[in-house]
């Protein structure tokens, strides 16, 4: 399967997934002898060198915690950070599969906001946890859904349409909760955030698992190979006799199902919905893709570097409050750090690569 | 209809019918929010014991805000609406919120022209507004300002609006005595402040450090979180995190503050009090019930739009205000922050936005 990122050069993407701009293959032709393969391993020497940058800037952010702060290093705090990864982290697994297919989904916050606020209506609230779940997994495989038949089959750009999702979700959210909060009164949901298991919070667990099963069908399943093949060149996917639609609508399904898990999450863990949470999540999600080494462009990526990605943001906040820094601190920092983190990820590839 | 707990035997056979009533609920009403009738605080309309409120000359009032998009800014509109259809003679003409300074400029123009007898305006931004209603003013109608201040007297009649200095100075002289009460002598107090960049916000934090100081305390940690539940949930975790042990807390804003208080349960601390900023009905019930930490709330009234549109109203009939001595309107009117405890939250309830 290593011909899917080596991708023959020339025959630009089909425009209906909006990457119209021809860096995305030049880019990929120019740069994938060295670490072309298409199977990314998980603990084999390439997913390993790959992200050996971003771990990197981990272990350092670590040690800038440990020893500015006595609170840092404990594993209490450990699942503090976890926990706060969790959510953003279940989105990002869906925005991870949506880049490497050559997409990309803005209107993540927005689902999140909506699957949280439909899940905490008095109506939905009164089939108590099950009705709460379902309608939250739903509501966000549905406008997955809509999003993805909308780019497929009506050809437009990934870019206008989830924009459009993210006003059009949002919206919807603030018209069914008036603009106010809806707090959880069923108390075996609100429990999903403070439940542990084996001492870790059932977050965790719930993030665990789906990176787990998000790496599988990354890497080890033909709906992994297959969205690499259609990131890295459309076209020769199309060629190859993959049915691009159809694995594009199922794409974007995924991505709104991960951030149905999210709301509900989220609303566990705020215990309550709002058409105001979720805000910048999108920003959030795909910054810790790029930062994780997949191309914006489509056609490479690692799941696992999405995580990192993750981590060293809830690790940059947490130590920043550990600290009692102020915001204005915290932005020129964060800015800081992710360009630092960027360069050392680039810099560990290239002496990586021989 | 799908019970919880139903026996083993018929699992597959309710998770069926779950999903496929589930799905119908979903279509059919989950958007539904209506529990109990929402109560409006504009009942206060008799008490003046005055013959203001008899018929008087018929005015139309134009009425702009921003986007109600949180709980305090929907009430905002809410009670100002409410209050308007008490009146006989006032003819209501609200335009639709926005965060849009221009569209909301535009809006304010469009009521101009329509020579409307008086202006409401909570304008998105103070400083932008500004010009606009100084038009309206130069056009002979007369302008009540509501809470954001704009830059010069030229451009209102008469400012109603809340205190944000005050409302920090309430909370912290409400922690300072209560932790002098109980004798403790060196407080960790802690502070989760709204949005930073705004002056509201440094307002708020200037009040909040002085009402300590009177007591001789400060602040220990203090961070900035979005307004949001999510957001607020995130900030405490890491807070709690920071600090092993807490005295008091103040949480600028009750509706961020759902998401701080589900932090502090996730966390299971409970060594400390919090007190609670806006006054949301959720936040007041509460401090009602007495089993959180929240043990108060410092008010930021959501019905001064409501005395604005009676100020409008009266300034329209050329009326004063009938409790007070003199002809004219007062040129500003800052309201009171007050301290809502277990004490005196019955009689603050009923005003409370949801």
């Amino acid at each position: 399967m290593s011909q899917q990122t080596s991708p023959p050069g020339g025959s630009g993407p089909l425009p209906a997934t909006g990457q119209g701009s021809p860096a995305g293959p030049v880019r990929q032709t120019g740069s994938s002898p060295g670490r072309g393969s298409g199977r990314p391993a998980f603990l084999g020497h390439m997913g390993r060198v790959r992200n050996l940058g971003l771990f990197v800037v981990l272990v350092l952010l670590c040690v800038v915690g440990a020893l500015s702060s006595d609170n840092f290093a404990t594993s209490q705090n450990a699942l503090v950070i976890l926990t706060s990864a969790a959510v953003i982290g279940v989105i990002t697994i869906g925005q991870t599969f949506v880049i490497i297919g050559g997409g990309i989904d803005l209107s993540v916050g927005a689902i999140v906001a909506l699957g949280s606020v439909w899940c905490t209506t008095v109506a939905t609230q009164s089939f108590g946890f099950g009705g709460m779940v379902f309608c939250a997994l739903a509501v966000g495989a549905v406008v997955g859904l809509v999003n993805g038949l909308i780019i497929a089959y009506g050809n437009i750009v990934a870019f206008i349409v989830t924009i459009a999702m993210m006003a059009s979700a949002r919206g919807l959210a603030e018209r069914i909760s008036d603009r106010q909060s809806q707090v959880v009164t069923v108390e075996s949901f609100n429990s999903l955030a403070s439940t542990r298991f084996l001492g870790i919070p059932l977050l965790v667990h719930i993030l665990a698992v789906a990176v787990l099963v998000g790496w599988v069908l990354l890497n080890r399943t033909t709906f992994g190979r297959r969205t690499f093949a259609i990131g890295g060149n459309q076209e020769a996917a199309r060629l190859a006799g993959l049915d691009v639609r159809r694995h594009t609508v199922m794409l974007y399904a995924l991505s709104g199902l991960c951030c149905g898990i999210a709301a509900i999450m989220l609303t566990a863990r705020t215990t309550s919905g709002a058409s105001n949470l979720g805000d910048l999540y999108e920003l959030d999600s795909i910054a810790a893709v790029i930062i994780g080494g997949t191309l914006l462009t489509g056609g490479r990526g690692s799941l696992v570097g999405s995580i990192l990605g993750v981590l060293v943001f809830t690790t940059i906040t947490n130590i920043f409050v550990l600290n009692n820094l102020t915001t204005d601190i915290q932005q020129i920092a964060k800015g800081l750090i992710i360009v630092a983190a960027v360069l050392i990820q680039r810099r560990g590839r290239r002496t990586a690569t021989p | 209809m799908d019970k919880r707990g139903l026996g083993g035997l018929d699992r597959r056979r309710l998770l069926l019918g779950g999903a496929v009533l589930g799905g119908g609920a979903l279509i059919a009403g989950c958007t539904s929010n209506q529990s109990d009738a929402s109560t409006s605080d504009v009942n206060a309309a008799g008490k003046a014991g005055t013959d203001n409120d008899k018929p008087g000359k018929p005015v139309s009032i134009g009425f702009s805000a921003p986007a109600a998009d949180h709980g305090w800014m929907a009430a905002i509109t809410k009670n100002a609406m409410a209050q308007a259809k008490q009146y006989s003679d006032v003819h209501f003409e609200a335009v639709e919120g926005t965060n849009d300074v221009n569209a909301q400029i535009s809006q304010v123009q469009t009521l101009i022209g329509k020579k409307v007898d008086a202006l409401v305006i909570l304008p998105f931004d103070g400083k932008a507004l500004t010009a606009v209603a100084q038009q309206a003013m130069d056009a002979g109608i007369p302008v009540i300002n509501v809470d954001r201040v704009f830059d010069t007297p030229l451009a209102y009649r008469s400012w109603v609006g809340g205190d944000n200095f005050g409302m920090g100075l309430n909370a912290g002289l409400y922690i300072g005595r209560t932790l002098k009460a109980k004798g403790v002598s060196a407080p960790v107090i802690g502070e989760i402040a709204g949005i930073d960049n705004l002056e509201l916000t440094r307002q708020r934090s200037a009040g909040f450090r002085r009402g300590l100081a009177k007591y001789g305390f400060h602040v220990g940690i203090r961070q900035a979180a979005n307004f949001t539940a999510d957001s607020g949930q995130q900030v405490m975790s890491n807070v709690l995190q920071a600090r092993s042990h807490l005295d008091a807390v103040w949480n600028h804003d009750d509706d961020q503050g759902i998401g701080v208080e589900a932090a502090i349960k996730q966390a299971n601390r409970s060594e400390f009090f919090m007190v609670g900023g806006a006054g949301s009905k959720h936040a007041m019930q509460e401090i009602k019930a007495d089993n959180s930490v929240l043990k108060a709330t410092v008010v930021y009234p959501s019905n001064m739009s409501a005395s604005a549109v009676r100020l409008a109203r009266l300034v329209a009939q050329h009326k004063g205000m009938s409790d007070l001595v003199g002809q004219d309107l007062p040129s500003s009117l800052t309201l009171f922050s007050a301290t809502v405890t277990k004490e005196n939250v019955d009689q603050y309830l009923p005003g409370a936005f949801s």
